[in-house]
């Protein structure tokens, strides 16, 4: 048993807590959306003496910030007690990809430590960006993937299937036109 | 009692981005061209039970631990928003390879440089509310 939660667990088993979260999160009267967070991460900074955006009750959204202060405990546990071997089993033709760009962690590192643990200027730009980005779109978009990829399309929502096909396809050019040219 | 389930709420979905490597940069990567069913399993699997929870929930007005009616809004109408904006969130999502969950259980995970990440999503989701107005929804 002790191995089986040691070992990566299966997307099933993860489909099903995910699920789980989001049952739970609406059974609370609440819902599933991390991203919305950083709104309230904003307005805690004191956004929203300038921008009306900002202006709410941010103590509204004390639950959420509770859900993501037990995100990184759960993290902390995942990795220290939960887990014998911190490398990720990628497909064979995934760890050659990645060859070519220099990038041969994937065996002994939960992330590619070529650009996470490497505090290069271009590395330190990579990650500025992808962050910006992520936090712009997510609120352009008005979800992420838990907001609209689990709790949207659960909830059959066309704007959530829009803004799924959205995060896919600029996912996709990231990875096939602008990694090329970024590694 | 209601912070400490929110927290263990939380904790639970932390474990589950950790162990099912779904906050993993190189799950990630591999989603993107296609070399495993990996995460489109984990997505796959959220969605159809999510769905039916949400669709027995809305069928028989199951009230909340609380007793209240459970509320789940529809998000409103539009085009361009979910479009532009999905597309950028993606761009970020595979440079990163971290969404908004996952980067906060990356940090518990003891990947520090994933703070930089936070900051500058705090800072996109700031010059988003600055912008919001002059942009296409």
């Amino acid at each position: 048993m002790m191995d089986l939660i040691l070992a990566p667990w299966p997307w099933y088993v993860s489909g099903f807590l995910i699920a789980l979260v989001m049952f739970l999160l609406l059974m609370m009267g609440d819902s599933f959306g991390m991203s919305s967070n950083l709104r309230t991460l904003c307005t805690i900074c004191g956004a929203g003496k300038k921008t009306d955006f900002f202006q709410f009750d941010w103590k509204s959204q004390k639950w959420n910030l509770l859900v993501m202060i037990g995100a990184v405990i759960g993290g902390f546990i995942g990795a220290y007690f939960l887990s014998s071997n911190s490398g990720v089993d990628i497909s064979s033709e995934t760890v050659l990809s990645l060859k070519d760009y220099g990038i041969t962690s994937s065996a002994t590192s939960y992330l590619p430590t070529e650009i996470f643990w490497d505090f290069s200027i271009k590395n330190l730009l990579l990650l500025a960006i992808g962050g910006f980005l992520v936090g712009f779109g997510t609120r352009y978009a008005g979800g992420c993937t838990s907001g609209h990829a689990i709790s949207g399309l659960s909830n059959l929502q066309l704007p959530s299937l829009i803004a799924v096909i959205g995060f896919f396809a600029g996912g996709l050019f990231m990875i096939h036109f602008l990694f090329p040219i970024i590694f | 009692m209601k912070k400490i389930i929110y927290l263990s709420i939380g904790i639970l979905f932390g474990i589950t981005m950790y162990k099912s490597e779904a906050a993993s940069w190189f799950r990630i990567y591999e989603m993107f061209n296609f070399q495993a069913f990996h995460m489109y399993g984990i997505i796959g699997v959220a969605v159809v039970l999510g769905l039916i929870t949400t669709q027995l929930i809305k069928k028989f007005n199951i009230k909340s631990f609380y007793g209240f009616p459970i509320k789940i809004d529809d998000k409103a109408k539009s085009f361009k928003r979910y479009l532009f904006g999905g597309l950028i969130f993606g761009l970020g999502w595979a440079l990163a390879g971290a969404c908004p969950g996952p980067m906060f259980t990356l940090v518990g995970a003891g990947f520090f440089s994933l703070l930089i990440v936070i900051a500058f999503a705090i800072f996109g989701t700031y010059v988003y509310g600055v912008f919001k107005e002059k942009l296409p929804h």
